[in-house]
């Protein structure tokens, strides 16, 4: 090497190679630049939802009347504890991480395995209530009608409790006719996705029950959606109704603004591909714990490393925590 | 290759004995952070929604100091920023901090003002 490597006369200084001026290793610090160049990408993705919130911000739908739902307390509305509990779980799953760094340092081969091992199935289980979660928004609970300008119409009982749209919606019998090549264009497709319930069903119900408002996305000086009279809701729902929403995709989105559902599936996840691609790596890196790699080595850097990224994962939880369900 | 860890955080408020114990103790305290923030978030008491400071909520204000507080805790003492050296640090901190706080200002401007367009401008939202 000696011989094709032309001397720079900076030999033995702080920047004349050789040395670490930083004093982290190559690998450390590329793993630095990466959650920095990472970190400006998920502020790009949360910048610009508070950009969207920001120009609808009288019409924005209020997380926790969202994400009020918790596994196996069907119907009890729980705002926040399951998203709380996903938060716990990501903070613990990244204090196993750093003491299996910890017992890294100390060349405690089987205390890392441990340590990796918890930190994997706690990634495990915060990916699968990320799953659970979005299971959840996808069906929706209560339906809603969405008018001609794209606005959210939800209904409300005298009480101002929310009524599924299926409790008090009854069928209309009607046949569903065949469209066939002959009665004219052959590629014409049923203009939208077929709901439980058609909008003249709901209208007519409505009309029916006297029980029954309109709450619209729009909010008060307040913060919280404006509900209409009896009489306004029904010149709303006739007029400006126009088709049955349920459940939340990336073109409605039956609890407001379809750019919230939009957001909440990008940013979401795409952290949880992060936090997914973080089990995979730590899969990886506790098979090589356990065979022995690093005690050959003589060095469990590998574990540190991984364990930047893990901890970054839940750094940016930490904020999509709170930009999506506190502010 | 040996180790060394700042043991004290708080400003040396605190100091621990162990890397170990230190780890526990900033869970302990990210958890009640957590907790704080989510007692908040349940409750939303009206004396914090209702006032507002810098055109903010206050409860708001709080929520985005608490983060900012969990998110020093994660990167000091679990990334071990805290032990790695000034230019380290900063190299990596300011760099983000600063393209961060500039997107969001950018952004949160625009946002605000084509919200005003659609307001009081000819283009309606009302039907």
């Amino acid at each position: 090497m000696e011989a094709t490597v032309a001397k720079t006369g900076t030999e033995g200084k702080k920047w004349g190679g050789g040395s670490r001026p930083l004093n982290a290793s190559y690998g450390k610090l590329m793993m630095w630049f990466f959650i920095v160049s990472d970190a400006l990408t998920f502020s790009g993705f949360i910048a610009s939802y508070g950009f969207s919130r920001f120009k609808f911000i009288d019409a924005w739908p209020i997380a926790d009347q969202v994400f009020t739902h918790v596994p196996f307390l069907h119907g009890v509305p729980a705002p926040m504890y399951y998203v709380a509990f996903m938060t716990l779980v990501l903070i613990f799953s990244s204090v196993t991480m750093v003491l299996a760094v910890d017992a890294g340092h100390k060349m405690k081969q089987s205390k890392v395995a441990w340590y990796m091992f918890f930190t994997i199935i706690g990634g495990a289980i915060f990916v699968g209530s990320q799953a659970w979660e979005w299971a959840t928004f996808i069906k929706g609970d209560f339906g809603a009608i969405e008018t001609k300008g794209g606005k959210i119409l939800q209904f409300l009982n005298k009480d101002g409790e929310r009524v599924a749209i299926a409790d008090f919606t009854k069928h209309i019998p009607s046949e569903r006719t065949l469209h066939e090549k002959k009665n004219g264009i052959w590629y014409a497709e049923e203009p939208v996705t077929p709901t439980t319930f058609t909008y003249e069903e709901v209208k007519t119900s409505f009309l029916a029950d006297e029980n029954l408002l309109i709450r619209t996305q729009y909010l008060d000086e307040h913060g919280h959606p404006t509900v209409l009279s009896r009489e306004e809701s029904v010149a709303k729902l006739v007029n400006d109704g126009k088709l049955v929403v349920e459940g939340a995709n990336l073109i409605r989105n039956e609890y407001g603004h379809p750019l919230f559902a939009n957001f909440f599936f990008f940013i979401t996840g795409f952290h949880g591909f992060h936090v997914f691609s973080g089990v995979i790596i730590n899969i990886i890196i506790f098979f090589n714990v356990i065979l022995g790699t690093y005690e050959r080595r003589k060095s469990y850097e590998m574990v540190e490393k991984v364990g930047l990224y893990w901890h970054f994962v839940d750094l940016v939880w930490v904020f999509v925590f709170t930009f999506f369900y506190l502010v | 290759m040996a180790h060394e860890h700042k043991l004290e955080i708080f400003r040396g408020l605190v100091k621990f004995k162990s890397n170990i114990s230190k780890i526990w103790g900033v869970f302990a305290f990210l958890c009640a952070v957590t907790a704080v923030e989510v007692v908040l978030g349940i409750i939303k008491p009206e004396s914090l929604t209702g006032s507002r400071i810098l055109a903010m909520k206050t409860l708001n204000w709080i929520f985005i100091i608490l983060t900012l507080v969990k998110a020093y805790y994660i990167t000091w003492d679990f990334m071990h920023m805290r032990d790695e050296l000034k230019s380290l640090r900063r190299a990596v901190v300011w760099t983000a901090v600063f393209l961060i706080c500039y997107l969001i200002l950018i952004l949160l401007l625009e946002g605000g003002y084509i919200f005003d367009v659609y307001k009081d401008n000819y283009i309606k939202f009302n039907f």
